[in-house]
């Protein structure tokens, strides 16, 4: 089958912010979680979204890829407008990779088929260049030789990783991990970090919503502090950790930390 | 000198009267095994050669044959109605699957109004008894219907599958949006980030996924579905039980003959069903293992 035709480009260039939110308001029933949010990330940028629970971290994400419709305000993801009752999803989606704190991947499939189903299906990409792909990645998150293996053979943080290299095949601009770690042991939290951090390395844009402080400090251009679903306090790691201004922020790294 | 330390009991020593405060641990399953026959199943196979061996002892006299040889004398007939449950059986789940398979999906669709009358079709259907749902069938259905020009008979026996496919198609319908639903959220939010569409998803991920959950309670309602047939003989339909009240009339109608002849009936329906019911156990059990 032939290869979808290439995405739309929404007039975006790449000085301009890569995704642009601006006062974006959600609501579940009376509860408002996200009670306008801004924010801009640029092109090749690791931010970090931290704050405690229940603040809207995960909802402020879902809403990037529409996995959650928001109420009012804007999402520009290079300038595709996803805040838009036409929105096509597949073009969004192709841009937007997304990691789960629960893996989520497909048990009856083997990790390589994992890794090549939405490139196949969904992008109708040739059979033989998406399965050199996927090995490629396999290879990458250093999972060389378990092609084969069902994700119920495998431990947490190789299925993590294989659910990065899944999200990676589709070659998204940007990447969302959700407290990629928080189920996993502490001995497999580290390679999963690894994989994450040299993608960020690589120039990857990808904003983490992240519990582990060390490695946002480490690996964030830009730190986010979220309560209560505003941005509580925002700035670059050093700053961020060193000077916290907003009494919410200190309490929070008080706690942690 | 000191004592050797005193030994601890291993649970298994400790108590073998006490066994019920320990944890209970469900056996591994064995591979699957054709049912070994255990005391209970030698009693009630017994039990019916009883029947069917001591009613011919004491009635053997004479002229009359024993039940025993009444049965061999018409056991390619009997045999023949209980092929005719079998392939009733068959077909009403055939159809009854393919049919509950469309309406599960539709009850768990994206489109409102059809989700609605999906809903009240199964409950519907699930909810009648299944005889009444054999005689809507048998009434409703006309005996013959007219395509292009030609008129084909429709006999009663393929009514009877129609009717016994409805309360299949019910109970199927509520095994796919029961399965569909079981499924963990994240697997349709993988999916989604992962831009498939939901079609896709429902058949690439959901449904493959479903199989493994369906097939107990699929294979329990084809048990009881097989056992529902013999409901056809009310309707007239030549099957096992039609056949061997016939066979008993033939007979003479000789009240002796009535166990035997009965009781052969449901061996045979005993026979066919029991090694189904042993395996859709073992599956349950597997499964759960597995999850
Ligand atoms: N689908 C939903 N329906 C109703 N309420 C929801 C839904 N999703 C989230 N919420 C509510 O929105 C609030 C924010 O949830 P969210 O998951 O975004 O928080 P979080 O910052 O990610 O928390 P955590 O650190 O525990 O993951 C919570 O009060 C939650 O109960
Ligand atoms: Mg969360």
């Amino acid at each position: 089958m032939a290869a979808l035709s290439p995405p739309e480009d929404f007039g975006w260039t790449p000085d301009q912010p890569l995704i642009r939110l601006v006062d974006v308001r959600k609501s579940f029933g009376a509860i408002e979680v996200l009670k306008g949010v801004s924010l801009d990330v640029a092109k090749g940028e690791a931010i970090c979204i931290i704050g405690p629970s229940g603040s809207g971290k995960s909802t402020l994400i879902r809403c990037i890829n529409a996995l959650v419709p928001i109420d009012s305000g804007t999402i520009r993801v290079e300038g595709q407008e996803v805040n838009d009752p036409d929105l096509d999803k597949l073009a969004l989606r192709r841009k937007v990779g997304m990691v789960f704190q629960q893996y989520n991947l497909f048990p009856h499939r083997t990790a390589l088929d994992n890794i090549m189903m939405a490139p196949l299906h969904v992008l109708k990409q040739d059979r033989r260049e998406v399965e050199a792909r996927a090995r490629a990645l396999m290879a990458k998150v250093r999972l060389a030789g378990k092609e084969k293996a069902y994700p119920g053979e495998l431990s947490g943080g190789q299925q993590q990783r294989v659910a990065i290299a899944r999200a990676l095949a589709m070659r998204p601009d940007v990447m969302l991990f959700d407290e990629v770690t928080a189920a996993l042991d502490p001995e497999t939290v580290k390679e999963v970090l690894l994989t994450i951090r040299e993608l960020a390395e690589e120039g990857m844009t990808c904003i983490l919503v992240t519990h582990e402080m060390g490695f946002a400090r480490e690996v964030a251009d830009h730190i986010y502090f979220t309560d209560a679903g505003v941005i509580v306090e925002h700035g670059p790691p050093a700053s961020f950790f060193d000077d916290p201004r907003d009494p919410r922020t200190q309490a929070f790294l008080g706690q942690i930390l | 000198m000191s004592a050797p330390p005193p030994r601890r009991l291993e649970p298994s020593e400790a108590g073998a009267p006490l066994a019920v405060l320990l944890p209970f641990r469900p056996p591994p399953p064995a591979a699957f095994a054709w049912p070994r026959l255990r005391l209970v199943h030698l009693v009630g196979i017994a039990g019916l050669v009883l029947v069917v061996g001591g009613a011919a002892h004491a009635q053997a006299s004479g002229a009359r044959l024993s039940a025993l040889e009444v049965i061999w004398r018409w056991l390619p007939l009997l045999m023949w109605g209980f092929g005719f449950n079998i392939l009733m059986s068959v077909l009403s789940m055939a159809l009854g699957t393919a049919a509950g398979l469309g309406l599960g999906l539709l009850q768990i669709g994206e489109n409102r109004l059809l989700r609605r009358v999906a809903w009240a079709a199964t409950q519907f259907f699930r909810n009648s008894p299944w005889l009444v749902l054999l005689f809507f069938a048998m009434f409703m259905i006309p005996f013959q219907f007219t395509v292009f020009g030609h008129t084909m008979p429709l006999p009663d026996w393929v009514k009877a599958v129609i009717g016994f496919s409805l309360p299949v198609m019910a109970n199927m319908s509520e095994i796919v949006r029961g399965a569909v639903a079981s499924l963990p959220s994240g697997q349709w939010e993988a999916a989604e980030s992962l831009a498939f569409s939901r079609r896709q998803t429902m058949w690439r991920i959901i449904l493959p996924q479903c199989v493994k959950r369906m097939l107990p309670p699929w294979m329990n309602l084809y048990s009881l579905i097989t056992m529902a047939t013999v409901q056809a003989s009310i309707v007239g339909v030549s099957e096992m039980l039609t056949l061997t009240s016939q066979v008993h009339a033939a007979e003479g109608g000789r009240p002796d003959l009535l166990a035997p002849l009965y009781g052969f009936a449901m061996l045979c329906f005993f026979l066919y069903c029991y090694p189904i019911e042993r395996f859709t156990l073992y599956l349950e059990r597997r499964f759960q293992l597995n999850q």
